[in-house]
């Protein structure tokens, strides 16, 4: 992920943003009913399964898109000043962000597949299966599936709080360039606190 | 120009943190972490297990089994109650299971009071219907609750559990005045295999009816004290079923029942009136027995939410619990791969 030291926009693609925070609801809301539908025999349990399966299925294509345009537009290069450390984690927990977003789908479908469930995603409406039933690869999807839900969470967690961290920290754009809608501070920031790394604002 | 108002550091990171530990909080609440009275599918598989354990690799109940394959053939009937293709005029593979309410695959066969069928059809245009039914014609218990309490209290050291339970939950007395009283028979071929829980039908209109349906057999049922079942060895109905499913194919007619205004669709303990209407939809033939090491009902988990379009689930709440606790079974023993006997022991390499 080679990004040019000096790139015309300071702010992700309206349809980078808008992907953005439509999977951070859809993603949230999957991790949610996960941890919630494994835990409970009551009558909602057969709803979160039935939305659990569409949902992670939706992500999945989603993920698809959102890597295709970022392939297409890129993203914008991260304050000059920030520590390398903080560099390095940012584009480390956002491989780790693209690869769970498109494994987790993956091997939840595998993990049914593997079991000889139907995969249902709408009545009358299933997928194929991927993989033969087999219970050695059932039992490994579904430690992979179960653990890798707490990974994400933790992983997802670690992304919001570094997220306001450049928000009311560090105040270096870096929020803003995914925020959903320009903030008011936003211009207030540039004006405060002019630096090399606030690059043009046209956009805003 | 002066500085505009800006949190200090610390505040900000207060804000990170109570941000991060809210959502942290809400996840691990939803995971039950705050909730120990939760009744989860562990805690319901694990009331199954005997004091020794759960037999590793089985089935967490119904654990004792065998596997048929054979056809269900519709006559068209139910085609007025739902639109799913199993009920239009043809014939329809099948694989299921005959087996017994134990958590013990090795208990022997006369000890068991209740007997069960798992079967799945499957369709040309893919879908899958799963079921698992039992012979006694109500259930024994109103709400998946009070069943974990029965396993608890079957489960007790106390003496008196069992007393308490009865006296807490009324339905239960009807239950065992069926344990007691009603007849054994000496084969699997005889028995009648009931859904108990109800299932909404969706028919082509989109109109909707309630309905549970039985599984009624050809073979004349016989009775056989259990004294005389206990003398038969332990596998006498794997063995029975087996000598005459080679002689000849077995069956039985699948009925649905129609619920009427009013009757307990939320309630498996509560039959309905035997006079709502009920239409013979097809005939269950079973051609084929195999051992369940290494056949084809093995490796499947008779969920009884495993259903084709035009049928759905309805306002009981037990189709929940059961796929809840059955895919926990299915997980554990899948992971226990290692622990079940997948050939026959002696037998050639």
């Amino acid at each position: 992920m080679t990004r040019p030291e000096i790139r015309p926009e300071q702010r992700f693609k309206p349809i980078q943003r808008l992907l953005h925070w439509l999977m951070a609801i859809c993603i949230l809301a999957m991790l949610f009913i996960g941890v919630g539908m494994v835990s409970t025999i009551a009558p909602k349990y057969l709803t979160l399964v039935q939305i659990h399966k569409p949902l992670g299925i939706a992500i999945l294509v989603l993920a698809l898109i959102r890597l295709a345009v970022r392939a297409r537009y890129g993203a914008p290069a991260l304050p000059l000043d920030l520590p390398e450390p903080m560099k390095l984690a940012a584009e480390l927990s956002h491989y780790a962000l693209y690869g769970l977003m498109i494994a987790m789908p993956l091997i939840g479908w595998g993990m049914m597949s593997a079991a000889a469930y139907p995969v249902v995603l709408y009545p009358g409406w299933d997928l194929p299966p991927i993989l033969p039933q087999s219970d050695r690869l059932h039992a490994l999807l579904w430690d992979a599936h179960y653990y890798l839900a707490f990974a994400f969470f933790a992983l997802i967690l670690l992304h919001i709080a570094a997220a306001l961290f450049h928000a009311l920290v560090r105040r270096d754009g870096v929020f803003e360039a995914m925020a959903p809608i320009p903030s008011p501070t936003d211009a207030l920031t540039s004006v405060q606190r002019p630096t090399p790394r606030m690059l043009r604002t046209h956009d805003r | 120009m002066p500085e505009p108002h800006r949190p200090s550091s610390f505040l900000s990171l207060a804000v990170i943190a109570a941000v991060v530990g809210a959502i942290a909080a809400a996840f691990a609440y939803t995971a039950g972490w705050f909730s120990p009275q939760r009744l989860t599918p562990d805690k319901l598989v694990a009331a199954f297990a005997p004091p020794t354990g759960p037999a590793l690799g089985h089935r967490r109940n119904h654990a004792k089994g065998i596997c048929f394959t054979g056809t269900f053939e519709a006559n068209g009937a139910g085609t007025e109650l739902s639109k799913a293709l199993a009920f239009a005029s043809g014939q329809y593979p099948v694989v299921g299971r005959f087996n017994l309410g134990t958590a013990d695959p090795d208990a022997a066969d006369a000890t068991v009071r209740v007997r069960g069928l798992g079967l799945q059809i499957t369709t040309p245009d893919g879908q899958v219907w799963r079921s698992a039914m039992i012979d006694p014609p109500f259930f024994p218990v109103s709400t998946p609750q009070a069943f974990y309490q029965l396993l608890l209290a079957s489960g007790s050291k106390d003496p008196d559990a069992m007393k308490k339970f009865a006296a807490a939950n009324p339905e239960f007395a009807k239950f065992g005045d069926w344990a007691g009283s009603a007849p054994w028979t000496g084969s699997y071929a005889e028995e009648p295999y009931n859904s108990l829980n109800s299932f909404v039908f969706i028919d082509k209109s989109g109109a909707e009816r309630v309905v549970r349906w039985s599984l009624k057999p050809a073979a004349q049922p016989v009775t056989v004290s259990q004294d005389e079942l206990k003398k038969r060895g332990p596998n006498f109905l794997e063995e029975d079923i087996t000598q005459r499913v080679a002689v000849a194919p077995q069956r039985w007619t699948m009925v649905v029942q129609v619920a009427g205004p009013g009757d307990p669709t939320a309630d498996p303990s509560k039959a309905w009136p035997a006079d709502r209407r009920s239409v013979e939809v097809g005939t269950l033939t079973v051609a084929k027995i195999e051992p369940e090491r290494d056949g084809p009902c093995r490796d499947l988990n008779f969920d009884p939410t495993i259903l084709p379009a035009g049928i759905r689930t309805s306002d009981d709440p037990f189709p929940a619990a059961r796929s809840s606790a059955y895919a926990k079974s299915y997980d554990l023993r899948t992971a226990e791969y290692k622990d079940y006997p997948h050939t026959e022991p002696g037998a050639a390499p």
